[in-house]
């Protein structure tokens, strides 16, 4: 491949691709049996940060950036005026070994603007991750962007030889879609992700019986909103993505905080800021719907319609609802020990675990590494001694807000730090 | 014999040396032992120093005891401890190991003990260092034909990370060399094997040679560079962030970050 030539290409095709935030490379199971190259059982490791903070695990690229379509939101949208290229498939596999092969990534996510069709551009996407596994013998993670409109036996085939898939639906309501994306319905994007659903599901009950069924797609579908481009409340954020968990199995949902990108009246301005804290308390919310037991609606409901930014989502449904507290950790289930304001869900387990040895008091669990300074207000344990002011939720609120500036200002990121 | 007395063994710094000592320990019922390392000798003038002549056998019977009273994350949690070479960690572990005997039932879980949870967090930073060093790794490819990486980790990580290069560049030759401690891995497209290399005079580690490295690698190198500048959102930059997850002690054998 002639260095310089691919040199620009990729400039490009990354440039354009940064906007999707997903950047997981894990729950795939993907070994290597024969000798090949690379694995893809572990848990997906971040091989560097960028200097915004974001894992960089995989070979983020567009196959090209032509696209026939003109979404408001994309900076790939027709109508932009901008430098277009498109890679070749080879150069695409070459890339992505030479970068494997140094230990640079996991694998490859690639994307695409959607040039001639959607047929025609998901053809090319997937004949990249055959070349991958069948000529190159290769292991890796691979992330193939699912095109809204492929067809049926297209996105099968993708399946094959993805790890993962996914379809941005970008747009959380369907009026700001159709205000921001009129060319495009969600059938269309929500048509390959049941294709794909139901081929997962198949494929699982087939290799119940037959244990030589391929692997369909082995680390799931996702999907990501932009955030803040149509006006939308955080409750339409999220019972959207809880409905999309619900009834398309998705591993995750990403969340995107909207950066400027055009001066298009129908979105914010260039210079407006990436609303990032909000962005952070979406994914908080998410984690307490997929790993604390919580339903949405306990979180945002009609009286409850956007997260407070100044606490977190927990601690804010803690507020809310004194009467559940304090609680006791030698009694308390796991379920109700995941409610208590500052306390992980490691530490769960840990209070779990040397609970069994003896009755914990507040130098156990100290000892123990949780964070107690906002706990404490929450909890009791073997201890006479536990904060028994009757204090109000607005009281406890400027408390605990007071205690932890520091904590506030803390620095910012979607995919760690959530509870820390 | 003075019960009082301090008994100071000195061991060839590997694990079954240290076994090995341990097995002594029990043995002769030593009261007050202390460890030395053969980098860390001094004359101690009180006390009576056992030189340990590691032993296999025995070695095996301690290792074998303990793992019948842990659970292989508590004994896994043993092993990677000592690889923190932190000064003092064979007290902890022995005191780990005499409670772990003690007791009726296992106490790996034991989050109120001081000693479990003391070793469970040196465990904690060891494994920290051996994702980074599955991350940071980057490899190069020489004239030989092989993949050659150089690290400096705080531990003494390679044992622990072997089997994740293993199984994930089966296909290709590759070295990963601690140039901190001398040693390094080297995979034969067979087996993995523990390696010194003489290093040419005045090789440097974070230069790319053409004498030693193929005319693509650099070509690579450049490419990811620019990846990694194309694929920053400046909006969001947030440098303390990054410095957070990729200290800057890690830089120097960054490719992307040699520029
Ligand atoms: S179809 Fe996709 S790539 Fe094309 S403008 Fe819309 S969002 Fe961007």
């Amino acid at each position: 491949m002639s260095f310089e030539r691919t040199q620009e290409k990729l400039k490009i095709l990354a440039d354009a691709a940064k906007y999707d935030v997903s950047c997981a490379s894990s729950g795939s199971k993907r070994s290597n049996t024969s000798k090949g190259l690379g694995d893809a059982t572990g848990m997906g490791i971040c091989h560097s940060y960028t200097e915004d903070g974001r894992c960089v695990s995989l070979l983020k690229i567009l196959l090209t950036n032509y696209c026939i379509f003109d979404c408001a939101y994309c900076v790939t949208r027709k109508s932009n005026d901008i430098k277009r290229a498109a890679f070749q498939v080879q150069e695409v596999v070459d890339l992505t070994i030479n970068f494997y092969r140094r230990n640079y990534i996991e694998g490859l996510f690639l994307s695409s603007g959607i040039f001639k069709s959607a047929d025609y551009t998901m053809e090319r996407l997937v004949a990249v991750a055959k070349k991958l596994r069948l000529e190159e013998n290769f292991n890796g993670y691979i992330h193939l962007k699912s095109i809204p409109g492929a067809s049926d036996e297209l996105m099968k085939e993708a399946g094959l030889y993805a790890d993962r898939l996914s379809v941005n639906i970008e747009i959380p309501t369907k009026e700001g879609l159709k205000l921001l994306a009129p060319e495009k319905n969600r059938e269309d994007f929500i048509k390959p992700m049941v294709k794909v659903k139901n081929e997962i599901i198949q494929h699982k009950s087939e290799r119940k019986i037959i244990k030589s069924t391929p692997k369909f797609a082995p680390a799931g579908q996702s999907t990501q909103m932009i955030i803040g481009a149509s006006g939308e409340s955080d409750q339409q954020i999220m019972w959207t993505s809880n409905y999309f968990y619900k009834k398309f199995n998705l591993k995750r949902v990403y969340y995107s905080g909207y950066i400027p990108i055009s001066y298009d009246s129908r979105l914010p301005q260039i210079g407006t800021d990436v609303p990032m804290l909000r962005e952070n308390r979406l994914y908080q919310t998410d984690w307490l719907m997929r790993f604390y037991g919580f339903e949405v609606h306990e979180i945002l409901n009609s009286e409850h319609q956007n997260l407070d930014l100044d606490v977190d989502p927990k601690l804010g449904w803690a507020l809310r609802n004194m009467e559940h507290f304090p609680i006791d950790v030698n009694k308390a289930d796991k379920f109700m020990l995941a409610r208590i304001p500052g306390l992980g869900m490691k530490s769960v387990y840990k209070i779990l675990q040397a609970r069994q040895f003896r009755k914990l008091n507040w130098e156990h669990l100290k000892r123990m590494g949780v964070a107690l300074n906002r706990a404490k207000y929450f909890l009791v344990c073997d201890s006479r001694d536990f904060e028994r002011r009757d204090l109000t939720s607005p009281q406890l609120k400027s408390i605990i807000l007071q205690n932890s500036t520091s904590k506030y200002h803390k620095v910012l990121s979607p995919q760690l730090n959530l509870f820390g | 014999m003075l019960i009082s007395e301090e008994h100071i063994l000195s061991y060839d710094g590997t694990f079954d040396g240290f076994l090995t000592a341990v097995f002594q320990v029990f043995e002769f019922k030593l009261k007050t032992v202390s460890f030395q390392r053969p980098e860390s000798v001094q004359e101690s003038l009180f006390g009576n120093t056992i030189e340990i002549v590691t032993d296999l056998e025995k070695a095996d019977r301690v290792w074998k005891g303990i793992k019948s009273k842990t659970s292989a994350r508590g004994s896994y949690r043993l092993y990677s401890s000592f690889l923190s070479e932190q000064s003092g960690i064979e007290i902890v572990l022995l005191d780990y190991m005499q409670q772990a005997f003690k007791s009726t039932v296992p106490i790996d879980s034991d989050f109120s003990n001081a000693t479990v949870l003391k070793l469970s967090q040196i465990a904690k930073s060891v494994g920290r260092e051996k994702h980074r060093m599955e991350a940071f790794v980057r490899f190069r490819l020489t004239n030989d034909g092989i993949y050659f990486a150089t690290v400096e980790p705080d531990f003494d990580v390679l044992p622990l990370i072997s089997k994740h290069f293993k199984s994930r560049y089966a296909d290709q030759k590759w070295i990963i060399y601690d140039l901190k401690r001398g040693y390094g891995l080297y995979y034969d497209l067979e087996k993995v094997e523990i390696m010194q290399l003489a290093l040419p005079d005045g090789f440097d580690a974070t230069k790319t040679n053409r004498d030693y490295f193929t005319a693509s690698e650099l070509e690579f190198q450049t490419l990811w560079q620019d990846y990694f500048v194309s694929t920053n959102i400046k909006s969001r930059k947030n440098l303390k962030l990054h410095v957070q997850h990729v200290p800057k002690r890690y830089w120097k054998y960054l490719s992307e970050k040699l520029r």
